[in-house]
């Protein structure tokens, strides 16, 4: 395993805004079929990392790699599109806020890409939608609009529609944090199973309880920096750095009360 | 000399055809108003200025200048540079364009109305900026537009009876032919005037069922 380069390679990330330094030099690898969840207080960069592996934030300076290739790498405008466009669809990504397409079915929110990207047939994506909609739970509502769903449901469909490009990576930008607590947790089941599955996974998340039983490492940002990093039980149990131990304090807290 | 509707039969069949390149008309140029709104609407939002520039330009002329004028200078203009257009055909042309620059200010606002995260999501599974222009951005977009659409298609069936002046013999045309033969222009006036009316409720009915359809997708 050691001798392998990682699967998903983050080199001196950085981005920033004017003067504002949102990711300040991050690094961090992710083996194949690791889960890493990335917590800290909201304005600490975790979502604008994760949007930048799949550049929907573009990175200022760094490298990100996916295996054997550059995912960021510097190319000529329409090169660069259609490389970018490619690396996407191997980049599975579920948004706080679903993002579902309203004006189309369950099952054409799920087929529409692969039939577009990968020319299915009608008959091959129908299958595939059918497929993973069983496995999250949603195939009674495959006819169903977006808008006749709960928040959970719509999320379940979102990771299907995610999942029917056969991603290698699943990216989680705080999955559950629109959704009504009595809601979440059949969000967490479907992530669960893909843990199971041994899918990749980079989940940005406000969830300590759900990083601690899924996740294999635990990063801690504040302020565009890496503060600690390690398997969930020493972060969340016995984290070293005093920030990490204020924020872990302070969101406890939070959710006791 | 009083009113005598009577003359009114006769030449029904006149005023009928009429009626029916009206309609031809208005959904030639209804439809060259849509897709072209929709194209300049692109344009305008995501095209590099060297390319949206020149479309603006042409889109000033004509918000700027009467449609009465650009009518004419279809027809009578452009076939002294060798471009003969048929009258209906200019008549197509002029008034869909015209609509089309309408169109394309509504179409603007509403794409650049639909949520961000639509966009962002369509990129995330892997498609083109245009492919999500096209397959999740313009059909919401074209959705929450329907209503004012509708308006500015009311608008363009009223204004085809300014294709009268270039010789296509549509509702109000014929409706000066038979007068020329009788001498009664109230009468053809107030029918020509219910024709034009029964048309634009039957546009209305028509948008209405189309806004119910799309209202579950919402």
């Amino acid at each position: 395993m050691s001798d392998q380069p990682p699967f998903i390679d983050i080199r001196h990330a950085q981005k920033s805004f004017g003067t504002l330094d949102v990711l300040k030099d991050i690094s961090l690898q992710v083996e194949r079929g690791q889960i890493v969840a990335i917590i800290g207080p909201s304005g600490s960069g975790k979502s604008t990392l994760l949007r930048a592996i799949n550049d929907l934030d573009p990175l200022t300076g760094g490298e990100i790699w996916l295996e054997d290739k550059q995912i960021n790498k510097t190319l000529p405008h329409r090169q660069y599109e259609k490389h970018i466009n490619e690396v996407r669809q191997e980049i599975g990504m579920v948004f706080q806020h679903f993002n579902l397409f309203p004006h189309l079915k369950v099952r054409e929110n799920v087929t529409m890409a692969p039939k577009m990207l990968k020319g299915l047939s009608e008959a091959q994506a129908n299958a595939l939608a059918e497929e993973q909609l069983t496995k999250v739970g949603m195939i009674e509502r495959i006819d169903y609009y977006p808008s006749q769903l709960s928040g959970g449901q719509k999320q379940r469909v979102a990771i299907a529609r995610a999942l029917a490009m056969k991603p290698k990576v699943m990216l989680f930008d705080e999955a559950t944090s629109a959704l009504d607590p009595e809601l979440v947790e059949e969000v967490n089941l479907v992530m669960k199973t893909l843990a199971e599955e041994h899918m990749t996974m980079i989940i940005v998340t406000h969830e300590m309880g759900f990083a601690e039983s899924v996740c294999d490492r635990v990063l801690f940002m504040d302020q565009g920096v890496v503060v600690e990093e390690g398997p969930p039980e020493v972060i969340f149990r016995n984290p070293t750095n005093e920030r990490t131990r204020n924020f872990l304090r302070k969101h406890l807290a939070g959710q006791a009360g | 000399m009083g009113l005598d509707f009577s003359v009114i039969p006769k030449y029904l069949d006149i005023v009928l055809l009429g009626a029916v390149w009206t309609i031809a008309i208005t959904i030639g140029a209804a439809v060259v108003s849509f897709f072209g709104g929709i194209i300049l609407a692109i344009i305008a939002l995501y095209a590099p200025k060297i390319i949206s520039w020149p479309f603006r330009a042409f889109s000033f002329l004509f918000l700027g200048t009467p449609l009465l004028l650009q009518l004419f200078l279809i027809y009578f203009g452009l076939v002294q540079i060798g471009i003969d257009v048929p009258a209906f055909m200019a008549g197509v042309i002029g008034l869909g364009l015209h609509f089309a620059v309408y169109n394309s200010e509504l179409f603007q606002t509403s794409i650049l109305a639909v949520d961000k995260g639509q966009n962002e999501a369509a990129r995330t599974l892997g498609l083109s900026r245009l492919q999500a222009l096209r397959k999740v951005i313009v059909p919401q977009a074209v959705r929450d537009v329907i209503p004012p659409i509708g308006n500015n298609m009311i608008a363009l069936l009223k204004d085809s009876a300014l294709v009268s002046v270039i010789g296509v013999s549509e509702l109000t045309l014929s409706a000066q032919r038979a007068i020329g033969s009788t001498y009664r222009p109230f009468e053809f006036y107030v029918l020509v005037a219910i024709i034009y009316y029964i048309i634009n409720l039957v546009m209305e009915a028509v948008l209405r069922h189309v806004e119910r359809r799309i209202q579950v997708s919402r």
